[in-house]
């Protein structure tokens, strides 16, 4: 099985690598490109661990192949800070005490940017059906929405 | 293993006509990802369609709407005019998976990956949805009904690829719905699943109706004596009585680590009931 | 280390803030690295060839084809993991759990594994292997295991704890007696007694980060180990043993852990991924699969319990007895015993029995979780008390206040309590708004209490302070949930330093003395004792310094506000000097300055919660949706309040999804139906509604600060609350967890039909 070329763009950046035509996005951005913030909790789609923003829609990069990257616009977590200024959802996760153990911290922050982007108020309930499919086994998920609800607030310019 | 990328449809299906023996279509990838995740699973070839131009388009035609074969499911809700019409058919196939496997999952991948289970095949039967196919042999359409001929196999031929779904045309006062049961609020397979699509006319009477089961048996299932139950009826409790004791007949389910036969009978004629009455709202009945 | 007494009307700096933690930064950019994150050069990556079958003779196994296989370095079986136990039938049972040697034992039992250049051949070489097995009759019900016709496991397993010894062997590996008085008197003095048997089923931790290591054998004899566990001088000790390595050349180094709760507390992969880099001369990366963690690590035991409890009319418990049969998989442990010696613990009685017997099935071997044994033992018994209280008409909570155990109440286990929580815990949730809040339709509500014991053992921390007057806390407890923050909060408030100037630090076993793991509750409770009694050391020695610094003597040095003070008139109005001035001069008043402690943390002082539940039942599918849930809990003294709401709300959310949803699933054949996150369904966001939580204080008598472990107390109760919520719920008496919506269906349809 021989290797394929892709072309495509991480956090901003022009990338390049080889992959296996099996290989998933994943393991291309954990094993080839060392960009490890992305999580494999589960292999299978069931867990949110390895989210990434695919041309401007939330997947999980273990259903992905590297391949598909071709040619498109991925984001990660490592490219959610602006520099040394985190982003508001960073802070409020750190502020909030909503991680424990922090393995699910970046599929969380991933995929609740994404929701923020689309839906700037977002009311509790839709907050934790948007975030369904990232699991967290430490926090029983209150301070997780909390930090979210925050961040949210801080991001339409409310005061906390 | 090798993976192509085709720019045609016809290009797609000659891919896959070719001498492989394990040929894959790689649309939105939920699925054909986590088979290969399997150590016994074994592929020659994945041919990802979504290079080819229209697959991710929803166009609204003479015909009603047609949607591309890698159309991701979170598509769907954001087009206004798909979900005004077919309500049923978004609401089931945004049920699949979680907000991530939305932005990829497909409901031809759905229907094709022919899990009993499947979430937005209920709907699309009921909404008597039908697709359109590319092969060695041309072009043909086939009603959703026809793909899934049981766990895992479909009717398409070696070579068939589907091209795109396409919903008809919506008579005044219809309605549709879907609901499933799952044990948790998101993230399950379904355990039962009922896809309604009812027209109503003025008075309020159900002139034709459609009533599809899912996860009840080895494909799904049209359930006419349920469809008979709601047509003529305005949906009074006889006749939603009369549905759920025609669904729960229907169903021949199996006893498996999502459900037991006798919770899955009792529930699809639950389901039947409260999907009716929601497609029946829907459909401006009163 | 007792209560500091003089600091129970000190007002506290540090300790009860709710600073962000030293780690966080990291793990909200994605730099922290967890145990599949790290990566050495030439490494070589590892797969495991595991059982299909639920109880096999392994009869061969060839392996020729597979090292034949081009970038295949190394394949291991049994042999290469040679029987260094010496008769220690634990760390034998460690072995034959890493790697099967004539049976396999349950369906993913390790068999073999190969170390390749990639995980593409490993699996290629690992699907040549060729097992030749004979395949056993098998069992996994825990009741069907202990029925006389029974598949047996060993037929060298003949029942201890029993007089006489049995003569036949059986899977019942031990029966365990606890408690005090006469049970059969009791029982007659009682004007209403309770009488059920519940089950439950087997739970897995289900951390999300799997089971992960890098080994690297040296041709020298030494080797390092980069692994996430609980405790990393544990795993040293342990694959040291297994692998006949001197423990001083074995490093082991303890990544993030993504996740524990028990599950890694236990070796399964390290001592293959050694023996598979001894054998390569590489090092070896071995990450386990999703399927794999369920399969073949965790999990808890699932249980068949009967319980009788008697009480008098105006509600006073006159005996309580139960037995306790709890699955151990293969090998036997006492998980049955530790169910059994939690199982009354909340109540004080004057007759309790209870026993327990320790059960052998083709299950994997059971491990930890979060206060193992205690919530099935505790919803079979706060199930009962429920329906105690029910049939003499008294109020739930008003029942258990009227029967809680309190300071001088001799335990079901043996000790005399000291002051503990339950009583507080009752009175506040009897108090509290949510006791009183109106249900809505379909709607029920349950109550619960829950015990554990937490563990103290041994800790070792040395706290440095460093030429700018910063200080590096290092601990060798593993940080499984922001501990790191808490020590820190704690070396400040000792110090009398700010928490920002303290960066807290797990060590790895090469630059630290021995350290039990994180387990029992034990992390912040022990370490803050080891960094509370280092930090003492280390003002000491300031203490000297200054006095060197003022050329006074040192009893004329006194430290307070994180400065040392010069005492008395004869010393002139001496401006007190700061860390960071004693610290500036360390190289001339006699080099680095340092608190080190070593000590074994007795007293971790029990710990007890209530919890209560609303849910919402749907009678027509039996779905359930928890609506409303509130812990309370006593925490001694809550070092970083928020991190032990975590804690509660995390324990209260594995316990609901222990009692609704989470179960595994066996089929016929012996083989685990749901090894994913797809069928084993743990909770997600949308199941629920908020945590609330409520930290009481009843300082530990034998901590300086009065903290006691709280990690573990809040899965406890929440298998009884949701039952007794349920069963409220719907008019049926609900006994077999998970309540899932088929067995509400099921049990609301007998209810009709009888």
């Amino acid at each position: 099985m021989s290797s394929i070329a892709v072309s495509t763009t991480i956090n901003g950046d022009d990338v390049e690598y080889l992959c296996q035509p099996d290989e998933t996005l994943l393991d291309v951005l954990r094993n080839r490109l060392g960009l490890t913030g992305a999580k494999e909790g589960c292999g299978t789609g069931d867990c949110g661990a390895c989210s990434v923003v695919v041309d401007g829609r939330l997947v999980c990069s273990c259903l992905v192949l590297g391949a598909e990257a071709e040619g498109r616009s991925i984001e990660t977590i490592e490219g959610m800070a602006d520099g040394s200024e985190l982003h508001p959802l960073q802070r409020q996760f750190i502020e909030h005490a909503a991680l424990q153990c922090g393995i699910c911290t970046p599929g969380f922050l991933v995929a609740a940017k994404a929701l923020l982007e689309q839906n700037p108020n977002p009311t509790e309930t839709e907050i934790r059906f948007w975030l369904a499919g990232n699991l967290c086994r430490c926090t029983g998920y209150d301070k997780i929405v909390r930090a979210v609800q925050a961040a949210a607030a801080e991001m339409r310019g409310e005061p906390a | 293993m090798r993976y192509e990328r085709p720019q045609t449809i016809e290009d797609a299906a000659a891919l896959l006509a070719g001498p492989e023996a394990k040929s894959f279509v790689l649309a939105g990838g939920t699925d054909l990802l986590v088979r290969m995740q399997n150590d016994a699973f074994e592929a020659d070839l994945i041919v990802d369609i979504k290079a080819i131009d229209g697959m991710d388009a929803i166009a609204e035609t003479d015909d009603g709407f047609v949607i591309g074969a890698a159309v991701p499911c979170a598509a769907l809700a954001e087009h206004a005019s798909l979900t005004a019409a077919w309500p049923g058919v978004v609401e089931g196939a945004n049920l699949i998976g979680s907000t991530q496997v939305q932005g990829r999952c497909t409901m031809v991948g759905n229907l094709c990956n022919a899990s009993p289970a499947a979430d937005s095949v209920p709907a699309l039967v009921a909404a008597d949805a039908r697709v359109r196919i590319v092969g060695p042999a041309g072009r043909r359409e086939a009603s959703v009904l026809e793909i899934p001929t049981g766990p895992g196999k479909t009717s398409l031929a070696k070579g068939e690829v589907i091209e795109a779904l396409v919903l008809p045309k919506r008579a005044a006062g219809s309605g549709d719905a879907y609901l499933r049961f799952i044990p948790r609020t998101e993230m399950d397979i379904a355990v039962v699943g009922v896809g309604v699509n009812l027209t109503v006319d003025e008075a309020g009477t159900v002139t034709s109706a459609r009533v599809a089961l899912g996860a009840v048996a080895a494909t799904v299932l049209l359930v006419q004596e349920a469809a008979d139950a709601l047509v003529g009826s305005t949906l009074d409790d006889a006749a939603l009585q009369a549905l759920a004791a025609a669904c729960s007949a229907a169903a021949t389910p199996i006893d498996d680590k999502r459900g037991t036969v006798a919770f899955r009978k009792h529930v699809a004629g639950v389901l039947a009931r409260r999907a009716a009455q929601a497609a029946y709202d829907r459909a401006g009945g009163k | 280390m007792s209560l500091d007494t003089t600091l129970q009307d000190k007002a506290f700096k540090s300790v009860g803030t709710r600073p962000t933690r030293p780690d966080g930064v990291d793990k909200v950019t994605g730099r922290a690295r967890y145990g599949a994150d790290f990566n050495m050069p030439g490494q070589l990556v590892a797969r495991v060839l595991r059982s299909p079958h639920a109880h096999a003779r392994i009869k061969s196994i060839d392996t020729s084809k597979a090292e034949a296989l081009k970038g295949v370095k190394a394949v291991i079986t049994s042999a290469d993991l040679p029987d260094l136990s010496n008769g220690d039938e634990g760390l034998f049972a460690t072995l034959d759990n890493c790697m099967a040697r004539d049976t396999a034992k349950y369906d993913g039992h390790a068999v073999a594994a190969v170390a390749a250049i990639d995980e593409k051949t490993a699996t290629a070489a690992m699907k040549l292997i060729e097992v030749d097995y004979e395949i056993l009759p098998h069992v996994v019900d825990v009741d069907a295991a202990m029925a006389p016709d029974a598949p047996l496991l060993y037929d060298t397993v003949f029942t201890s704890g029993i007089e006489p010894a049995p003569t036949t062997p059986s899977n019942v590996a031990n029966r365990a007696e606890l408690g005090h008085g006469d049970v059969e008197a009791g029982f007659a003095a009682a004007d209403v007694t309770v009488e059920r048997s519940y089950k439950t089923e087997q739970t897995h931790q289900g951390y999300i980060e799997p089971h992960a290591c890098v080994a690297s054998c040296n041709p020298d004899g030494t080797a390092e180990l980069w692994v996430c566990t609980q405790g990393h001088f544990v795993y040293r000790q342990k694959c040291a043993e297994l692998l006949g390595l001197e423990v001083s050349k074995l490093r082991v180094t303890s990544s993030e852990i993504g996740g524990g709760f028990g599950g890694k507390t236990h070796v399964w992969a390290e001592p293959v991924a050694l023996a598979l880099s001894r054998k390569a001369n590489r090092p070896v990366k071995l990450v386990m699969s999703r399927e794999e963690v369920f399969r073949a690590s965790g999990p808890t035991s699932a249980t068949s319990i009967d319980v009788k409890i008697g009480a008098t009319r105006d509600g006073r418990i006159t005996a309580a007895s139960a037995t306790l049969r709890y699955t151990n998989g293969p090998y036997a442990d006492m998980w049955a015993e530790l169910g059994a010696m939690t199982a009354f613990a909340c109540y004080d009685l004057e007759h309790v029995k209870t026993v327990g017997y320790e059960v052998l099935v083709n299950r994997p071997k059971v491990a930890a979780y979060r206060a193992p044994s205690a919530p099935m033992a505790a919803f079979a018994v706060e199930s009962a008390v429920d329906e105690l209280a029910a049939k003499i008409g008294m109020d739930a909570v008003e029942f258990r206040i009227k029967n809680a155990a309190s300071e001088g109440t001799r335990s079901s286990y043996g000790p005399v309590y000291g002051p503990i929580g339950i009583g507080p815990t009752l009175q506040a949730a009897k108090d509290h708004p949510h006791m009183n809040a109106p249900l809505g339709p379909n709607q029920g509500r349950g109550m619960a209490c829950g015990f554990w014991f937490n563990f103290g053992g041994q800790t070792c921390s040395d706290l440095n302070i460093n030429a700018d007057g910063t200080v590096t806390l290092a601990v060798g407890t593993v940080d499984v949930g922001g501990s790191r923050a808490s020590l820190s909060l704690v070396a400040a408030e000792e110090l009398g330093i700010d928490y920002q100037d303290v960066k807290a630090v797990i060590a790895d076993t090469a630059t630290l003395g021995y350290n039990d793991m994180t387990d029992g509750s034990r992390g912040t409770f022990s370490s803050s004792m080891a960094t509370i009694s280092a930090a003492r050391n280390a003002i000491q020695i300031m203490r000297e310094r200054a006095a060197t610094m003022w050329d006074i003597p040192v009893e004329d040095v006194y430290w307070e506000d994180g400065h040392a003070h010069a005492a008395g008139q004869n010393h002139g109005n001496r401006a007190p000097l700061s860390v960071k001035e004693i610290a500036a001069e360390a190289g001339n008043t006699g080099g680095p300055i340092a608190g080190h402690s070593e000590l074994v943390a007795d007293g971790a002082g029990v710990s007890f919660a209530t919890h209560i539940c609303d849910i919402e039942v749907d009678p027509e599918t039996g779905s359930s949706r928890v609506v409303r849930y509130t812990v309370i809990q006593d925490a001694g003294k809550a070092v970083h309040p928020s991190y032990v709401e975590g804690q509660y709300q995390g324990g209260a959310t594995q316990g609901i999804g222990w009692a609704l949803n989470e179960e595994y699933i066996y089929g016929a054949d012996g083989r685990l139906q749901n090894p994913g996150f797809l069928d084993y369904r743990i909770p997600v966001c949308s199941d629920l509604p908020m945590i609330d939580t409520q930290i009481l204080e009843i300082p530990n008598p034998n901590h300086p600060y009065g903290v006691r472990g709280v990690g573990e107390t809040s899965i406890v109760p929440p298998l009884a609350a949701v039952a007794n919520a349920v069963s409220n719920a719907v008019g049926v008496r609900m006994s077999h967890i998970p309540i899932s919506p088929p067995r509400i269906l099921a049990a609301l349809a007998d209810a009709q039909d009888g």
